[in-house]
């Protein structure tokens, strides 16, 4: 740690200040009939584009497939006219595919197309409201607009004319508004998502951990007996960022963490006591401290609060 | 159970079981459908939810295991969005789509289709008159580069209108099916664009209308325009329909966003995208029905009588399932 330079530390000091403003603007609190107050984390924009990209990819390959399929796999059928037959199928193949692969997916359970499945995304109707059949309709016609006319007026021209200069500038600009408006709005609302009322959202999936507590043995509480001085110096956003480092922290890090405690509270480390069993049982008596000032309303938000201010 | 526990690890522990029922349950449900739960297990469910919000509460109020509050903050979140989520099957939603929710949107936006259907019609009622005047003003609003020019004789008109014995049918069905799709986008469009304030709509709307005004006007000019009218009425009462109606679902996204009234522009907006919404669903289904009318029906029935009818039974149709059925729920 000592080896970084001030001027790297400095810069991963704000790039971390940084993603944790982003984080906090990226969480909305939706208050149940219960009362209760829920959060959902809204997803980046870079999840959805990568999740858009997946849904392309699968919505060519299936169109690939199907026009083989249609094309050529049957067209030694014993059907008469199978060319005109196979041209109508195909024209409402693409069209079926283009119109509702995304509200048929989005209508279903998950509330999610294959792409935003795999990048772990769901569509829900904006501050908890219900989501309707309607809105996920709304939200896909809006993508003919955003997207596909664009895209096809690139690709295809207008009236079999090549594209001039300007128009496929003002085509590039139509495109840009739409394509980059989530990144301008403090819910990454496309415009498909303003027209609905809806949020994409991360699926919230989480499991439940052990309890740290809980693997603190007797013999090791006995063995560890903090003063009430020692306990007051860290507060509970101290006690998170323990609990961040004993669950998901690498051994170097454990170590590390243990050593300044150790240096910060004055404790003496005995012979045969490990890091581990240190910062448990450290975690468990600080978190008794806290908590129990919890319940008379105390609370310690960090080692900066003395509690004097309030 | 040690007294030397945690409190907080001791109410844990006291409901860790509910929870992870709870979670169960709501992993099959995402799995395999609500109708894979069992009877027990149904009932359960908004008690386990409303278990899992109360602990969520006493979490935050008596402890800072942080994965613990996070943990039922996401089993609280999915389970409110099952709980308030739409709940309803596949089929009864289908036809309370049909039911109520479709001509009741319909029937409320009566002055934006109103409005939207004198842009279409009176721009081609203006073109109409100026091609009728002066034949030249037809080639700015020839959609189709064919045959129908003002050069063209009365019977070649003529034979654009009538199916001949021979005809390839099937032909005409791709034709059809193109056609669809085509109307289907254009309306789309019009439903879309309504996002820029409803202008590009307007823009949209007249267009169509000129092309209709120049080709009536130029049938009409050749003394065909009760049978062209015809031709055209036979699956246009519907797909016209569907087009103004699209015009109308734009211009209320449009003046939604222009002049959201009392509330939120946000809030204001996703109302009327959600009533848009619904009509643009009905949209693409006349559209269907247009289509089939105007694959089949208009090649297989050359008899302007029988074409005026089906005209006017489709317009009476969709007349009282759009505005008098509706009243039902007004009054």
């Amino acid at each position: 740690m000592s080896a970084t330079t001030p001027v790297f530390r400095g810069q991963k000091a704000q790039a971390a200040t940084k993603q944790k403003r982003h984080e906090e603007r990226m969480w909305r609190e939706v208050t149940t009939p219960e009362g209760a107050v829920i959060r959902m984390r809204l997803a980046d924009a870079s999840e959805r584009a990568v999740a858009l990209l997946i849904d392309a990819a699968i919505m060519l390959v299936t169109l690939i497939v199907g026009l083989l399929v249609i094309r050529v796999g049957l067209s030694t059928g014993v059907v008469g006219d199978w060319d005109i037959l196979s041209s109508i199928l195909f024209t409402f193949f693409f069209f079926l595919l283009r119109g509702f692969y995304f509200t048929l997916f989005e209508m279903g359970r998950r509330a999610a197309t294959p792409g935003k499945r795999v990048m772990r995304l769901r569509v829900v109707a904006r501050e908890g409201r219900q989501l309707t059949a309607n809105a996920i309709f709304a939200r896909n016609v809006m993508r003919e607009l955003e997207v596909f006319l664009p895209f096809s007026f690139l690709f295809f021209g207008g009236r079999d004319e090549p594209l001039t200069a300007l128009t496929t500038l003002m085509v590039l600009v139509w495109l840009g508004v739409f394509v980059f408006m989530p990144i301008f709005n403090r819910d990454k609302l496309r415009a498909g998502d303003i027209v609905a009322g809806t949020w994409v959202i991360r699926n919230p999936k989480l499991s439940l951990a052990q309890d740290i507590s809980s693997s603190v043995s007797e013999d090791a509480a006995e063995e560890f007996q903090f003063t009430s001085a020692q306990l007051a110096t860290y507060g509970e956003h101290e006690l998170q960022v323990l609990e961040d480092v004993l669950r998901s922290g690498s051994d170097d890090v454990k170590a590390a963490v243990a050593d300044r405690i150790r240096q910060r509270i004055n404790w003496e480390k005995g012979p045969v006591e490990t890091d581990k069993e240190f910062l448990d049982a450290f975690y468990k008596s600080l978190r008794q401290t806290l908590e129990t000032k919890m319940l008379f309303g105390q609370r310690k938000k960090d080692k900066y609060d003395t509690g004097s201010s309030s | 159970m040690a007294d030397a526990d945690l409190k907080s690890y001791r109410f844990r522990t006291e409901r860790e079981a509910d929870w992870l029922a709870f979670e169960g349950l709501l992993d099959q449900i995402q799995k395999s459908g609500v109708k894979s739960l069992g009877r027990e297990e149904l009932l359960a469910l908004p008690k386990l939810y409303r278990s899992a919000v109360s602990s969520l509460s006493t979490a935050r109020a008596v402890s800072l295991d942080r994965n613990l509050i996070n943990y039922l903050e996401t089993l609280c979140t999915r389970g409110y969005l099952f709980i308030y989520g739409p709940r309803t099957t596949f089929w009864k939603r289908f036809s309370e789509f049909f039911k109520r929710d479709w001509p009741q949107a319909v029937s409320e936006i009566g002055w934006m289709t109103l409005f939207s259907a004198a842009i279409m019609f009176g721009f081609a009622l203006i073109v109409f008159f100026l091609v009728l005047g002066d034949p030249d003003w037809f080639y700015p609003f020839a959609a189709f580069l064919d045959i129908r020019t003002p050069e063209a004789s009365a019977e070649t008109l003529r034979s654009t209108l009538y199916t001949n014995s021979d005809g390839n049918d099937a032909g005409l069905s791709v034709f059809a099916s193109e056609l669809f799709t085509h109307n289907t986008m254009v309306s789309l469009l019009c439903f879309a664009l309504g996002f820029a304030l409803g202008i590009p709509t307007a823009i949209l709307l007249a267009y169509n209308g000129c092309v209709i005004g120049a080709y009536v006007a130029l049938y009409w000019s050749k003394g065909l325009g009760y049978e062209f009218i015809g031709w055209l009425l036979i699956h246009g009462v519907t797909e016209l329909s569907a087009i103004v109606l699209a015009g109308a679902a734009g211009f209320l996204i449009g003046s939604t966003l222009a002049f959201p009234g009392d509330k939120r522009r946000l809030d204001a907006m996703a109302e009327a995208g959600k009533k848009a919404g619904t009509i643009g669903m009905g949209m693409v289904i006349m559209l269907f029905v247009a289509a089939i009318l105007e694959g089949f029906g208009r090649q297989l029935i050359n008899s302007d009588t029988t074409r005026y009818m089906i005209a006017a039974v489709s317009a009476l149709g969709w007349g009282v399932y759009f505005y008098v059925y509706p009243r039902r729920w007004s009054a």
